[in-house]
């Protein structure tokens, strides 16, 4: 087996056993970087794969989120049918972004842009919708916590925790499937230089489509995990620029186009993030904003020292 | 709707949208010149609005007066912050570059929300609740002094860029980057410069906002976006544009608040970008990209 | 023999600035064409009429009996043109191989079919040591023959060479010109090369066309266009070398 396939096992059996002897607090921890591990390996495919910046991701997790969640609060309707229409209103956005920006030619920045305002559109759009909270938010009912219901995702952190771990190694087995298709050629190549991509017989917009909404389906059903997890939606905090930010903050850390770069860079965050909330707790210093400061900082290193992020290099030190 | 109820809250949006107009205007020049995409420039508003009501509360100082330590500070910084960070990514990838600004300007919101905390800020000089009245139209003096100081520093922008001899070496660089560095002009220090000339104009927009608006630190984001739309509305590299863009987005927020909602009057906005983007990318006085 | 590629009169401006004007030649299947003139004179923007990168403001192109003018690039590819560009365009990111194999995935179905594809392509042109390293690290001359392999790889039945020879040595050229003459003679392929290097044109092309101010100013053989008063005038020069 290569070194890689060995890590890969010893790691996915420590993630396995982990909910037997790691505390709530532990567990929710892993439960957080496995989500954002997700999520980044879901805008990895737009921006690492495919070269296009999309800065409002947080409009694919919060549509699905609502659509799953408003399904359950009017209708009584469990993830597994909301999951349906999160995908689809999740297409159906990334349908229209995508053939507005690539109709028009509209890349790079002014691509980002387009991503960021969409999701600003859309979240002053939710703090109107009374239907499904507005401003004051959207609750879902939290009955159980005990027994493992996954009809209606409703049961104990350990729960959560499989789901999402399952989610999070599908998703890197997904994209290291695509990375080796036809799409992942296709789309590495416009990334690349899509001039001579067309020149090769490459219909660029509709592989940008493809990866557009490709990407915001896998988004989507972490959208649908965050409202069943954390059972509250406000359209001020789902759809927030400093949520979409988040996102890409792991695949930029940890690097971007890479397979391992979304999963390394969530966990160094999150470690990161939370070691030192309790080390300012410890002394005092509990004001809110330190922690984003030292993100901050954190990305700013990483920009100007290692462009790759930091799984290139492990990689080759390590030689996985 | 009486005629003078909207008329008072046109002018407001007008004056408000001069501001709003040097604001971006600086955004413009950056962007113009150095082609950097400067995500942080909300958030350097916000700083600015910020050291204005730290001056106000410390030594009583006027907003107006206050324009000059802060303008001039800010044009060292953004000299600082462009010849010390940004020059080196000019030949990285555009993603490269926009996410050091993303960096930067999570850096500086947060640090805000640390040194000042969550609540609002303000500044309160006697002249603010006072109003000029004209027939039946009420003009704010605060807002109108406002409106005056951000076309004043407007036309200084503007006058520097057309009949100096640094400005016009700025705009050679911004046409031929190759060129410049070819006939010997020193681009690093003249980006750097143009820079810092970027921030003085959000310098002296902050002081001049925050006589309108209380200042908390989640404006930094609202701002940058606030900025793009009007400069991309307005039109890239075109100044008057930036001005133009300003009071339009300025006009259409008061209108949108009066007619609609206030929490509508974003939306307008974005849906203006959107619009734009698709249809007039070189917006409205730009030159095609 | 049947043309493979007729263009009747095409023309093209920019903002007023004509860069050709109603130039029309034919190429026949498995011939080897040349076009040759003076920089500016149009020549890249007519191999961008034919590869779809611009629509042609007037004229027609047609390519195995089909209108081609104003179709996308992807679709004239698709067609059966490749082309190679001017200012080399290599997916810097990726392997030497895994550019190929890009190109080969237009024909083939699976990407192991397209990648035994173009290892055998890269083997043709001389890169098969360099398979796996990242495009970005290659000299220019190799930059040039992974452009062609990549362009090979969709199996074109015309290929567009833009100045490939520019920048090599004479013995790098006279490989190159090797390669040429062998996939045209054993694949058939159509060739339609822009050229400086006359060494190249005059060992390649069967047939030259002569492009000034963005007009066809003479077409023959190469011993007729060298003779060509016109041509001497406008390019070659009195005591042209070749």
């Amino acid at each position: 087996m290569s070194r890689r396939a060995i890590l890969l096992a010893v790691l996915g059996a420590i993630l396995v056993a982990l909910p037997a002897f790691a505390n709530p607090y532990v567990l929710s921890v892993a439960i957080l970087i496995l989500f954002f591990a997700y999520t980044g390996q879901a805008w990895n495919v737009l921006m690492g794969f495919t070269g296009q910046l999309s800065l409002g991701h947080a409009l694919y997790v919060g549509l699905a989120a609502y659509a799953s969640a408003g399904l359950y609060f009017h209708y009584g309707l469990g993830p597994w049918a909301g999951v349906w229409l999160a995908l689809a209103v999740c297409i159906a956005g990334a349908a229209i972004i995508g053939f507005l920006a690539f109709r028009f030619g509209i890349s790079g920045v002014y691509f980002a842009l387009l991503t960021i305002a969409f999701a600003e559109f859309t979240r002053i759009g939710f703090d109107h919708l009374r239907g499904l909270g507005g401003p004051g938010g959207l609750f879902i009912h939290v009955s159980n916590r005990e027994t493992w219901d996954l009809l209606n995702l409703r049961g104990p952190p350990a729960m959560f925790y499989y789901v999402i771990l399952f989610l999070a190694a599908a998703a890197l087995a997904f994209s290291t499937w695509l990375l080796r298709s036809r799409a992942g050629y296709y789309w590495q190549a416009i990334r690349e230089n899509e001039e001579a991509a067309q020149a090769l017989g490459i219909n660029t917009f509709r592989w940008k489509m493809l990866a557009i909404v490709t990407s915001a389906s896998m988004t989507s059903l972490a959208g649908v995990f965050y409202a069943f997890y954390y059972n509250n939606l406000f359209p001020e905090q789902t759809f927030n620029i400093s949520r979409s930010i988040e996102i890409i903050l792991g695949p930029v850390i940890g690097g971007v186009g890479t397979l391992f770069g979304p999963v390394l860079g969530a966990l160094v965050l999150t470690v990161l993030s939370d070691s030192i909330t309790n080390a300012l707790a410890a002394f005092g210093w509990e004001f809110p904003g330190v922690k984003q400061v030292l993100y901050g900082v954190a990305l700013l290193a990483v920009v100007m020292f290692l462009p790759n992020g930091i799984w290139p290099p492990i990689a080759r030190r390590l030689k996985l | 709707m009486a005629p003078e109820l909207v008329a008072n809250v046109v002018i407001a949006g007008v004056l408000t949208g001069l501001v709003y107009g040097l604001m971006a205007l600086g955004l413009s020049v950056i962007f113009g010149v150095v082609r950097v995409v400067n995500f942080a420039h909300g958030e350097m508003m916000t700083l600015a609005m910020y050291a204005a009501t730290v001056l106000f509360a410390a030594f009583g100082l006027d907003p107006f007066l206050a324009m000059v330590p802060v303008a001039a500070a800010f044009f060292l910084l953004g000299y600082a912050l462009q010849a010390g960070f940004i020059n080196r990514f000019i030949t990285r990838p555009e993603h490269s570059q926009f996410m050091l600004m993303v960096a930067v300007a999570i850096v500086l919101v947060n640090a805000l929300l640390v040194v000042f905390g969550p609540d609002a800020r303000t500044v309160q000089v006697d002249y603010q609740l006072d109003s000029f009245q004209i027939g039946k139209i009420l003009v704010d003096k605060g807002r109108l002094y406002a409106a005056a100081a951000a076309l004043l520093g407007a036309s200084a922008l503007f006058a520097f860029f057309r009949f100096t001899l640094t400005g016009k070496a700025i705009r050679a660089c911004a046409d031929n980057y190759l060129g410049a560095k070819v006939v010997g002009l020193n681009v690093q220090h003249l980006y750097a410069l143009t820079f810092g000339l970027g921030a003085a104009c959000v310098a002296m927009a902050g002081c001049a906002m925050v006589l309108l608006v209380d200042v908390t630190p989640p404006l930094g984001p609202a701002y940058t976006l606030l900025a793009f739309v009007i400069v991309i509305v307005g039109g890239l590299g075109s100044m008057a544009g930036a001005l133009l863009g300003g009071v339009l987005i300025g006009v259409s927020e008061a209108l949108a608040g009066l007619l609609i909602d206030p929490s509508a009057k974003s939306m307008f906005s974005f849906g203006l970008l959107i619009l734009v983007l698709l249809f007039r990318p070189q917006g409205l006085l730009g030159r095609r990209p | 023999m049947s043309a493979l590629l007729e263009v009747r009169g095409i023309s093209k401006s920019f903002r007023g600035l004509r860069a050709v004007g109603n130039a029309s030649f034919e190429i026949p299947e498995g011939d080897i064409n040349g076009l040759i003139g003076p920089n500016g004179a149009g020549k890249t923007t007519i191999f961008n009429m034919i590869a779809g990168v611009y629509a042609p403001d007037a004229g027609e192109i047609v390519f195995q009996g089909r209108r081609i003018e104003g179709l996308r690039p992807d679709r004239v590819c698709a067609a059966g043109i490749g082309r190679t560009f001017q200012i080399v365009k290599p997916f810097a990111g990726l392997s030497v191989l895994d550019n190929v194999v890009v190109g080969a995935l237009l024909r083939e179905r699976s990407t192991a079919q397209a990648r035994r594809l173009s290892d055998a392509l890269l083997e043709k042109l001389g890169l098969a040591a360099k398979r796996d390293l990242p495009a970005a690290s290659l000299t220019l001359p190799d930059r040039k023959r992974l452009e062609v392999a990549r362009a090979l790889a969709t199996r074109p039945r015309l290929l567009l060479l833009d100045e490939v020879m520019a920048g090599l040595r004479p013995t790098e050229c006279d490989q190159m010109v090797e390669i040429f003459r062998e996939i045209n003679r054993a694949d058939g392929t159509t060739i339609l090369l822009i050229e400086h290097v006359m060494r190249a044109v005059m060992a390649l092309a069967r047939h030259i066309g002569v492009l000034h101010h963005g007009e066809v100013i003479a077409r023959g053989t190469p011993e007729q266009v060298v003779r060509n008063p016109a041509v001497l005038e406008c390019y070659l020069g009195e005591e042209a070398e070749v």
